[in-house]
Formats: structure tokens, sequence, C-alpha cells
């Protein structure tokens, strides 16, 4: 449903300020969404002063020096510190992205971090991915066949055939994109968003897979597929430059060819 | 089961509070606004028609109220939201073709919505008021 407030229990407060250490020059203001689950009370706003002349140039840098040198209450997921784990993504300045890709010169004023949007808060900028997950196994993401492999052993394509799959196999499954559009906030029990119907896509184009009229059959329905209104806010805000609301068109076109 | 106590219920976090929207998710909030419009736009079209079914002073009303400022004003409303419908239309009939989907085309798309729906909609009063003497 459509709800274009927070609920009580979700307005953030203002929370407290950490002043960075004496004798710093060169000082960036960081507001970071802080959740206790432990306090009963609502999320709040803490500020940290950091002094980017010994942090590095990442936002992520800044979240970690933070939680080393200031507060190690603060909760953040992490793991390569290089854009290809998905765990480090949240919404900073604005737009969803991937903290450890995310350059600290790039935010105006102070850098505003909060948890990936609409999502429930575990703590901190940890948000619960587990209905996304289970919305990923309803897809299905393995190979289906009921014929058996070549006597060679291995499933072959041509160089075509795995084309079909550039811009599709390179999701980390990070969320940004999920998180980022409108419809999936208002319909996300139901509506599968744009990182799962990439992956959807990406088993439908898979030359090796048998299950592409079954795969098809489980997405035509009004809310799994259709809540798409390219609003096209998963593709802009997209860290690894891939094009989710491509993948969706294409999946609609593949409706409308079966259909005849 | 453990004894702990129940955790506090999770907070949502923000989303439409602090995501900046990029112009294509506005242009598509647009579309749907003036799509309502549309609809209301027609309410008023309709009202002139039937007027002028009920006869000479029904229609000289409902004239006089059209070509009030206030009623200009509705038509000027109407008549942008058609074009922007229309243009941003076309843009949704690429779309669904699968076609104009990498970033910079939708900018260059966002914009050409804009100004065609401005050049429309100025043209087509341009011309009215102008005709009008």
């Amino acid at each position: 449903m459509v709800e274009f407030t927070l609920p009580k229990n979700s307005k953030p407060t203002k929370g407290k300020t950490y002043p960075a250490p004496s004798g710093a020059t060169n000082v960036k203001r960081f507001d970071v969404y802080r959740f206790d689950p432990d306090s009963g009370a609502n999320p709040r706003i803490d500020s940290y002063d950091v002094d980017l002349n010994t942090c590095g140039p990442m936002v992520l840098d800044a979240l970690l020096k933070i939680k080393d040198e200031v507060d190690q209450t603060l909760a953040l997921r992490r793991s390569c510190r290089e854009g290809i784990c998905g765990s480090c993504s949240m919404n900073i300045d604005g737009g969803n992205t991937l903290a450890c890709l995310k350059p600290i010169e790039e935010c105006k004023g102070a850098v505003k971090v909060y948890p990936l949007p609409h999502m429930p808060v575990i703590k901190d900028l940890v948000p619960d991915l587990t209905h996304v997950y289970a919305q990923y196994e309803s897809i299905e993401p393995w190979m289906k066949n009921d014929t058996q492999p070549p006597s060679s052993g291995e499933r072959l394509q041509s160089p075509e055939e795995r084309e079909k799959l550039d811009g599709l196999w390179e999701c980390i499954l990070c969320f940004c994109c999920t998180t980022s559009c409108p419809s999936y906030w208002w319909n996300g029990d139901r509506y599968l968003g744009p990182a799962i119907l990439l992956q959807a896509a990406r088993w439908i184009n898979d030359s090796r897979d048998e299950a592409t009229g079954e795969r098809l059959d489980n997405l035509e329905d009004p809310f799994r597929l259709y809540r798409c209104h390219t609003i096209m806010n998963c593709t802009n805000t997209c860290p690894k430059g891939l094009n989710p609301a491509k993948a969706i068109a294409d999946i609609k076109m593949k409706m409308v060819e079966r259909a005849g | 089961m453990s004894n702990a106590a129940k955790p506090a219920a999770r907070p949502l976090s923000p989303h439409l509070q602090v995501y900046r929207l990029p112009l294509a998710a506005w242009l598509s909030i647009t579309h749907r606004i003036t799509g309502i419009g549309l609809a209301i736009g027609t309410v008023l079209l309709v009202y002139w028609l039937a007027s002028a079914a009920f006869g000479p002073a029904a229609y000289a009303t409902a004239s006089a109220f059209l070509g009030s400022p206030i009623g200009l004003f509705f038509l000027a409303g109407f008549s942008a939201a058609l074009f922007y419908h229309l243009c941003n239309g076309i843009r949704h009939l690429f779309w669904d073709m699968g076609k104009n989907f990498e970033i910079k085309q939708t900018t260059v798309a966002n914009w050409i919505v804009l100004l065609g729906t401005v050049v429309l909609t100025a043209g087509t009063w341009a011309f009215t008021l102008l005709g009008r003497g």
C-alpha cells in the first residue's frame, strides 16, 4: 500500500554529535542513521565529524573509521571493499549505492547515510533482507533441465548465446535497485522488484536452461512482473551500471511474443 | 525457544523522506497525475457538450464559465496535461518495444517530453487566443 509517511516507531530523532579530534583541518560531517533494537527507542541520526586527512577516500572508509575510532556500536555489513560482494549497499546522499564505491568528495555538504530505503531495520545500517531472499528463491535461480547433458559432460553455448547473459550475470544482489523502486516500496509484498526480475531474465535468457516457459508462467501475474512502470530508479541507481528496467522490458516482450 | 524478551518491532527505513528522485521518476509520477487530470478535464468537456444539448441559456452559462479566468485556467491545465500525457505516452510506446532504456537516452527523452509539452501547449493557446482576435 502507498504510505508516504513513516510509521510512528520509525521516525528518526536527532541523536548525538561526535566532534572531530582537536587539530583536524579537513573535517566532513557524516549524518548516520542509527537504530538500537535493545533500547526500544526510535531510530536517531547521529552526527560524526571526521578528519578526511586521516581517512580513506570512500564512504565505507569513513564509516569503518567511525566504527574503529569513535563509536564501536555502529553496525553495518561490509566485506570485500571493492564493489563485488554487494554487502555495503545503503542510501548515501539520497541515492542507493555501495559505500565502498562512493567517493566522499562526490557528496556535497554533510554525508547522509541511511539503510536501504523502505526495509525493516535490524540495527543501524543493517536491513532485514529475508523477504527479498525468499523472492529470489521463488524464481528458482538454478539451471533446470529435463534432458541429460551430452556425454562429453558439458552443455555448450555459442558465443552469441553466451552474449545474451551479459549485463545480467554481473548482478551482485546488493538490492540497491529493488529498494530504490517506488513500486517495490508500495507493493513489495507481491511485486518481485528489479533485482529479482533481472535474475529471472538471467535464467530465461540462458540457452542451456529448459524451463523457460515455466519461468514465464511463474511471472505472468499482475503483481510479480507488471508492477514495473518504468520509473527507471533501478537503472539510475545500479552501482554496477546494469539495466534492470531493460531486463524487465525484455521479459514483458517475451510474454507478448509467446502469446503470438 | 529462548526466554529473551521479544525485541521491539523493526522500524521501517526512510524512503521518500531521504531518496533524491531522479528527473525520470518525477516525470513518471507526473504521468499518473496528468492521467487523473485528464479524467477530471473530460468531465469539464462533457459539461460543456451537455450544456449545448440543454439549450441556449445553459450553453451561454457554460461558455461564460469556461471563458472566465478560472475556466481558462482549468482549460490551460487540461491542455497541458493532455500534451504531457501524449508526449510521455509516446515514450512509453518506445519502452514497450524494449527501446530507449539506456540512461543517456532516457535523459534526452526526459527533456524532449518536457519541451514537447511546453511547445504544444503554448502553441495551442497562442493559436486559439490569436484566432479569437
